[in-house]
């Protein structure tokens, strides 16, 4: 997915200033107005008037469709220009450090294009189902909605989240390290239950999944996972899918690569052989140091992330109570435990879940604690349903390599020094 | 007797039911036709099934690579700025910085035909013919190294060509060889110390924060700013844009990509903006004499850029059509002006 030099970063290195320095002002900013404030001091905002408790705000009709409020105009997407060549195939990144709870909201899931964002008349969409099946078959919009609908909560990871990070620390800030990801909540119809209406032929063993953008993606998927839980998806929390995820319809591969979730998608041939398309030879395979590549690593491996504190948001208050929280999830299913390490993975507290918890989705997990302001060495470590445990990143280079690109799922290390800024950084 | 023969017939008639009411289809879609099947399904897998019959060749395929592949990936495959190197890096698979091209790493053949034909050239996807695919593809492996510059690849000799690096790819093996490994849960002293070994910040390579308070950088705000253009026309004149959008950026914040920047380009003198250094020698040598860019020059331009300027490196075909030249033109009057 994205050339990987060092070269490339060195020569980005002089060019650019340090990401942390404005989060820092902001930071030391907070704290000292809240030492400005002793308990005999009478607080403005609460002995001034203020303009919204006397005049009237926007009527009924001035948002059609709503916005977030304008102080949070910096929740937004963010991408990283020096890593793709071309704004139309490349990615950005969903702020994970401004987000709680589970759902990502539409307008915030990251966003990674093969050839740019498809702008699909639904009145010219079709959907067709051709290969080893008993009718070659076309269905329009009102064909799939006539099929039973099921509503289902997923992650969709990309393979190359957390990607630039193998060589070690990179990119300062959990929006960039960890941001490919969202969890959405999907209403949509199953795969086998078309693949049925349309008859699979007993020397059916996998499907090509093809979309309608200009780069055609393609992506080659084993039966078994077709007639296991795949979604032809429509709906993304309760609205259309937005046209950058796939409007009208995608393709919901659950707790499998994000690059197989194929949007806009138009066709799926059966077949009796894997395709072995470019996004499953050239990309999307793991090359390992001895040279030899890994193919077909569909599952996301179980990985978790503090968001809070993170470079991108400092812990701002001080010491004295403080909650560290952060998401977690598996593609081979449920989230059993997330523990917190605030020592750099000497000693670690189990950390509390709370919100949806469902097989393949993102979970939430908070900790906790009363910080002496000394710094922390904050990181987190997922355990999944089936024992496995998030490895460290030393463990994962030593089987793998440094080049493999895809599937980083190692523990994250966020340094917080004693002022409550926070750095990317690794430890022994 | 007849006893069990009608106990033969329970049984026949539940399993009818049961047949009946598993094939149960719904009744939903039509039947695809042959014609639609054929315009959709284009797909290529390594045993030559879906190859159509055809043939190039790669003196053909130089021709066609330079037009229509070379401004991204370089004359030699190399791969201009981040664009894909397609030739060479072999050996480098096991090296600190491996190069991943058709030649060093891609296992299969189809899957260069399949994809060259499906999204290739960039930006004017499927616009290639079968004998043009077949040209590219064996220009690609003369690229490699692979054949001689008198080669020429058809659907009948495609499925002979093996590239070297086949055998080098295994199946997911994560179960079996890692998460064993990874599978305790240690809770107490389980390191003795744990020190800062490598930081983000030296490397410093994360984006800057930009200050989002004036998002006044949308296209719809460019184009009420320009009142007296037209307004559909300039939304018609966006739409003809895409043509152009895999190598030129304009608006806000524009930069130059593949092809130079198209701010305030209406009055530029052709071939001379300072930071972009991939002009043809001839398009310099224009601007030099004084051709300047204006509504007419860049009609003419466009609309047949190899015979406007001889030795252009933009590899477009032109716009033929003059409604949407002019609602091109319009789309640029109304987005070019930033200062």
């Amino acid at each position: 997915m994205f050339k990987y030099e060092n070269d490339m970063v060195r020569k980005l290195k002089t060019s650019r200033r340090k990401f942390v320095v404005g989060s820092l002002a902001a930071g030391s900013a907070f704290i000292s107005t809240r030492k400005a404030i002793s308990s005999n001091t009478d607080d403005k905002a609460i002995t001034e008037m203020q303009s919204w408790n006397s005049e009237l705000g926007d009527g009924v009709d001035a948002s059609p469709y709503g916005y977030p409020s304008e102080y949070e105009k910096h929740v937004i997407r963010r991408n990283v220009p020096w890593l793709t060549a071309d704004p139309t195939s490349s990615v950005n990144f969903t702020p994970l450090h401004e987000l709680d709870g589970t759902i990502t909201p539409n307008g915030l899931c990251f966003e990674r294009h093969h050839g740019g964002v498809a702008i699909i008349d639904p009145k010219k969409y079709r959907f067709m189902i051709n290969g080893l099946v008993d009718q070659n078959t076309v269905f329009d919009l009102s064909d799939l909605s006539r099929f039973p609908r099921i509503n289902k909560l997923y992650f969709l990871e990309c393979a190359a989240n957390s990607g630039m990070e193998w060589r070690g620390a990179q990119l300062n800030g959990c929006q960039f390290t960890h941001g490919m990801i969202h969890n959405v909540l999907y209403t949509g119809i199953l795969l086998k239950d078309i693949l049925k209406e349309v008859g699979l032929k007993n020397s059916a063993k996998w499907i090509l999944a093809e979309g309608a953008d200009s780069s055609a993606m393609t992506r080659s998927i084993p039966i078994e996972k077709a007639m296991d839980d795949c979604l032809i998806a429509f709906k993304m929390n309760g609205e259309s899918l937005r046209p950058e995820q796939g409007y009208p319809v995608r393709l919901v591969v659950p707790g499998w690569e994000g690059n197989m979730w194929v949007k806009w998608i138009r066709r799926i041939e059966v077949g009796d052989k894997p395709w072995h398309h470019r996004e499953e030879t050239s990309k999307y395979t793991d090359l390992f140091s001895n040279g030899k590549a890994r193919r077909f690593t569909w599952e996301m491996d179980a990985k978790s992330v503090i968001t809070n504190p993170s470079p991108q948001a400092p812990l701002s208050h001080g010491k004295g109570p403080t909650v560290i929280t952060g998401v977690a999830w598996s593609g081979r299913g449920k989230i059993d435990k997330v523990d917190v390490s605030l020592d750099g993975g000497i000693n670690w507290l189990e950390a509390r879940l709370s919100g949806p918890a469902d097989s393949k989705s993102m979970h939430r997990f908070y900790l906790e604690f009363n910080w002496d302001g000394k710094p922390l060495l904050l990181q987190s470590r997922a355990l999944d349903d089936t024992g496995y445990v998030q490895p460290t990143k030393d463990q994962l280079r030593s089987v793998r390599g440094e080049n493999s690109i895809y599937h980083n799922n190692g523990i994250q290390t966020w340094a917080v020094d004693s002022n409550g800024i926070a750095e990317n950084v690794e430890v022994s | 007797m007849l006893k069990c023969l009608s106990s033969f017939f329970i049984i026949l008639s539940l399993f009818v039911f049961y047949s009946f009411a598993y094939s149960q289809s719904l009744g939903l879609g039509r039947p695809a036709t042959d014609n639609e099947v054929s315009s959709w399904d284009i797909d290529i897998r390594p045993d030559g099934k879906g190859l159509p019959v055809g043939s190039g060749s790669v003196i053909i395929g130089e021709e066609l690579y330079t037009d229509n592949c070379a401004s991204c990936h370089g004359d030699f495959g190399e791969g201009i700025d981040r664009w894909p190197e397609l030739a060479g890096g072999f050996d480098t698979l096991d090296s600190e910085d491996p190069v991943k091209t058709v030649g060093s790493y891609w296992p299969y053949l189809s899957t260069v035909w399949d994809y060259v034909h499906r999204a290739m050239p960039f930006g004017n996807a499927q616009s290639l013919s079968n004998d043009e695919v077949y040209s590219i593809t064996a220009y690609i492996m003369y690229l490699n190294d692979l054949v001689d510059e008198d080669f020429e690849l058809s659907n009948s000799n495609f499925e002979e060509v093996r590239l070297p690096n086949e055998q080098n790819f295994y199946q997911d093996n994560r179960e079996d060889l890692e998460n064993v490994i990874y599978n305790k849960r240690c809770m107490k002293d389980c390191k003795k110390e744990a020190i800062i070994t490598k930081r983000a910040v030296v490397l410093d390579v994360t984006p800057e924060e930009e200050d989002v308070s004036d998002n006044s950088n949308s296209n719809e705000d460019n184009i009420v700013k320009t009142v007296s253009l037209d307004a559909k026309l300039i939304k018609d004149g966006e739409k003809v844009f895409k043509k152009c959008k895999a190598c030129h950026r304009i608006g806000l914040n524009a930069k130059n990509g593949t092809g130079p920047h198209l701010n305030n380009i209406f009055g530029r003198v052709a071939g001379q903006l300072e930071d972009y250094k991939k002009y043809s020698k001839n398009i310099k040598k224009m601007g030099q004499e004084g051709l300047i860019w204006n509504t007419e020059t860049l009609i003419s331009f466009i609309e047949n850029p190899k015979e406007y300027i001889t030795g252009t490196k933009m590899n477009f075909k032109g716009i033929k059509k003059s409604d949407e030249l002019e609602a091109l033109i319009e789309y640029l009057a109304a987005t070019t002006k930033i200062n």
